[in-house]
């Protein structure tokens, strides 16, 4: 028997189109104006892009959404970007209002949407420890209690009372987020915060947020990153186009969200609407798994190659584009990263590509993958220039170990790879 | 993909788990909706929020004159400059009167406790604008924001005012005549008043230009223009007749004739019903302005 602590019921979120882009009086009167007329509103950009449910004017970024958390639950929400999670976070931390619909909290809820909010570029490093704590909701005693377990874990202890703007980027980020570290509450709501930083701090960040787990606080937990939601929470919801489709344990969840979307068996394409503008030139078409005939298909076998091909049309020349694919295990862990100019005479032959349409095909071997479900994404960038078009969670496919050395026996193998190693024993 | 008869045995088990053993509190400690009473300003929540509040005011302290040369000088240069150009424009070219007062003190009077009440103002209306980015990321009781404006600039005006008490006693010293009295003791009150109506229109405003960016304009020019609407620069009594009703309409009229006559005694005109008045104002301007403020809080993110 546990406790309910967040109910909410048929939450609701629209916002009004149009009427946002406008901020000075003179436009809202030329739009009023219009409409006085009958024509249509003046400033409305054209072809202006909308994501998820439109009625009208107004876009429904959340749906009659209802969930109920209990006491010590860890609950990860995952959605394709515009399904409305950072609606519901927005509403959870009470930074905006939902059109209908009520979240009923029991205890003290605290919201990490970002670390540092409030950070004063000019003040110290103590001092900022202090307003952000209270920012967040934390009393002046409890800061000064927890000041020098915060400072430990922060690592910058020798420039405490240096203004923040002289640390770099990385000793900003660990301050920031020893302070929402410390943070007690009851329930937790919280965002991708760990996306930042370098690999040894986001593995400490996720360490601290699994101690909190145990602790049977609440958390709700954002995030884009598949490995994260299975290893923090047990179960997920997931959010589409505002409405909550599924709740289910965080496999099932992750495992939905990834064969959900336009990515058929063996095929992932990309229609204008799901294109974010500011990929341009960059046009993803397609990414195909392709067996090694050529065909289509959703499961490869691991004793046979295979290929991945990323279909795709440039508006204009580009330079220093690279292709780049990522293959990560169901469970999140990264196997590879693979980009389509590696090769020192590819790189050479393409400094740049015109306009045009291309596919980047990539041949892996025979006995590669071990059996399991994989993930595949793709990116699309020039080397610190801009990255163009990214979709980590593109496609998911099965590689099935019949026939890979050891399938004698039948019990699973660890690890990611399978390769046919040469072994050789000796007697002595 | 996931079969619709899939979908339906998942939405099924999800009900079953709903009901399964689940109790909800008798009463929850926060319910999130989307409308609230309109005059529930959650003071409660306020008064949690002090330590926050003090965070605030240091920050806004600390941190204005941060990489400045003269740093926390600047709150004398201010009102030091302000009152030597009115003193050379107005009483030594244009020879406004000065009703008989010292024309140095006269001008610092009133150049001190307006620069109060248009700090207040100026900045409680760039509430909003200027905190969307921490407001858009994580919730305190948004009044925080102003109150802490409000007390910042209190220790402004105090800095302010311990100097124009050096210059009265400068002066005094110098063999004017200067007539403090028992009205020294209002001060308080005035100061109450004038924070109240900073507040109230500050909040308005800054409720207002999350839509109309155009008022934050207005406010920082109309704010110097009311100023000649008071008895700043000119005495009430050398005001033209006709034109008399603006000045005594305007609700720091009272502020500043008060607070000079209490300081210097001479020629001011002091009166409680005008006092009132104001007090009256600054009532009805906090009232509409809390309303205001607490309908946009609840969504203003999504129209910044």
């Amino acid at each position: 028997m546990s406790d309910l602590v967040i109910s909410a019921e048929n939450v609701s979120k629209a916002y009004r189109l149009g009427q946002i882009t406008s901020g000075t009086l003179s436009d809202d009167l030329k739009i009023w104006w219009a409409k006085a007329r009958g024509k249509p509103n003046p400033l409305l950009k054209i072809g202006q892009e909308v994501h998820g449910n439109v009625e009208g004017e107004t876009l429904w970024a959340l749906k009659e959404v209802s969930f109920t958390v209990e006491q010590g639950n860890v609950l990860g929400i995952i959605g394709r970007n515009g399904a409305g999670k950072s609606t519901i976070l927005k509403i959870l931390s009470r930074v905006t209002a939902p059109t209908s619909g009520f979240v009923k909290i029991q205890g003290r809820i605290a919201s990490l949407l970002e670390v540092g909010t409030g950070f004063h570029p000019d003040l110290t490093g103590r001092e900022n420890i202090y307003l952000n704590g209270a920012i967040l909701g934390m009393k002046r005693a409890e800061i000064d209690r927890k000041f020098d377990e915060i400072l430990d874990f922060s690592e910058v202890e020798q420039f405490i009372d240096t203004p923040v703007k002289r640390y770099s980027s990385g000793m900003y980020v660990r301050l920031a987020f020893a302070v929402a570290a410390h943070l007690e509450p009851e329930i937790l709501v919280v965002d991708e915060v760990l996306a930042v930083g370098d690999a040894e701090f986001q593995r400490k960040c996720l360490g601290k947020m699994s101690d909190v787990a145990q602790q049977g606080r609440t958390v709700l937990f954002v995030s884009h990153n598949m490995s994260s939601i299975l290893r923090l929470t047990r179960e997920t919801i997931v959010l589409e186009k505002g409405h909550l489709v599924l709740r289910a344990s965080s496999a099932e969840a992750v495992d939905y969200y990834l064969s959900a979307g336009n990515a058929r068996a063996g095929e992932r394409t990309w229609e204008e609407s799901e294109i974010p503008p500011n990929a341009e030139p960059y046009h993803p078409i397609a990414l195909r798994l392709l067996d090694k005939s050529g065909k289509v298909v959703e499961t490869v076998r691991s004793v046979e190659p295979f290929s991945v091909e990323a279909e795709y049309s440039l508006s204009a020349p580009l330079t220093g584009l690279r292709i780049g694919l990522y293959i990560n295990s169901a469970r999140g862990d990264q196997v590879l990263t693979t980009f389509d100019i590696d090769d020192a005479s590819r790189f050479e032959e393409y400094t740049s590509r015109s306009a045009g349409h291309y596919v980047s095909r990539c041949k892996f071997p025979a006995d590669f993958l071990n059996g399991g479900r994989y993930i595949l994404g793709v990116n699309a960038s020039s080397y610190r220039i801009r990255r163009y078009f990214m979709d980590e969670q593109a496609l998911a496919f099965n590689v099935s170990s019949l026939g890979a050395p050891g399938s004698q026996w039948s019990e699973p193998r660890s690890g990611a790879i399978r390769p046919r190693l040469e072994w050789q024993i000796e007697q002595r | 993909m996931v079969s619709p008869v899939w979908k339906v045995t998942m939405l099924k088990a999800m009900m079953a788990r709903s009901e399964e053993g689940q109790k909800e509190p008798k009463k929850w400690d926060m319910v999130i909706g989307p409308e609230r009473n309109l005059f529930d300003l959650r003071l409660r929540d306020l008064w949690h929020a002090r330590d926050l509040i003090f965070l605030f005011v240091r920050r806004d302290f600390v941190s204005v004159y941060k990489q400045t040369i003269l740093g926390p000088l600047w709150y004398l240069i201010q009102p030091l400059l302000t009152t030597i150009i009115f003193t050379f424009i107005f009483g030594n070219i244009a020879k406004l009167p000065t009703d008989g007062l010292p024309q140095f003190l006269f001008y610092m009077s009133g150049t001190v406790v307006w620069s109060y009440f248009a700090t207040c103002i100026g900045k409680t209306s760039d509430t909003f604008i200027t905190n969307s980015g921490l407001f858009g990321k994580v919730y305190f009781p948004r009044l925080a924001v102003p109150v802490s404006i409000l007390i910042s600039s209190l220790i402004a005006f105090a800095i302010q005012f311990i100097f124009f008490l050096g210059f009265m006693g400068y002066f005094a010293l110098q063999g004017s005549v200067l007539h403090p009295n028992w009205w020294i003791l209002m001060t308080p009150v005035l100061l109450m008043i004038m924070a109240g109506l900073g507040l109230g229109f500050g909040i308005i405003v800054s409720s207002l230009t999350t839509k109309y960016r155009d008022l934050r304009f207005l406010v920082q020019f109309g704010v110097q223009l009311v100023m000649y609407a008071t008895p700043v620069i000119l005495p009430i009594s050398s005001f033209p007749k006709r034109f008399q009703w603006i000045i005594l309409a305007n609700p720091m009229t009272p502020i500043v004739e008060i607070f000079r006559y209490a300081f210097l005694g001479g020629a001011g005109t002091v009166n409680l019903p005008d006092l009132a008045y104001s007090f009256g104002f600054m009532l009805v301007a906090v009232i509409i302005g809390g309303v205001i403020f607490n309908r946009v809080e609840a969504t203003f993110m999504d129209t910044v």
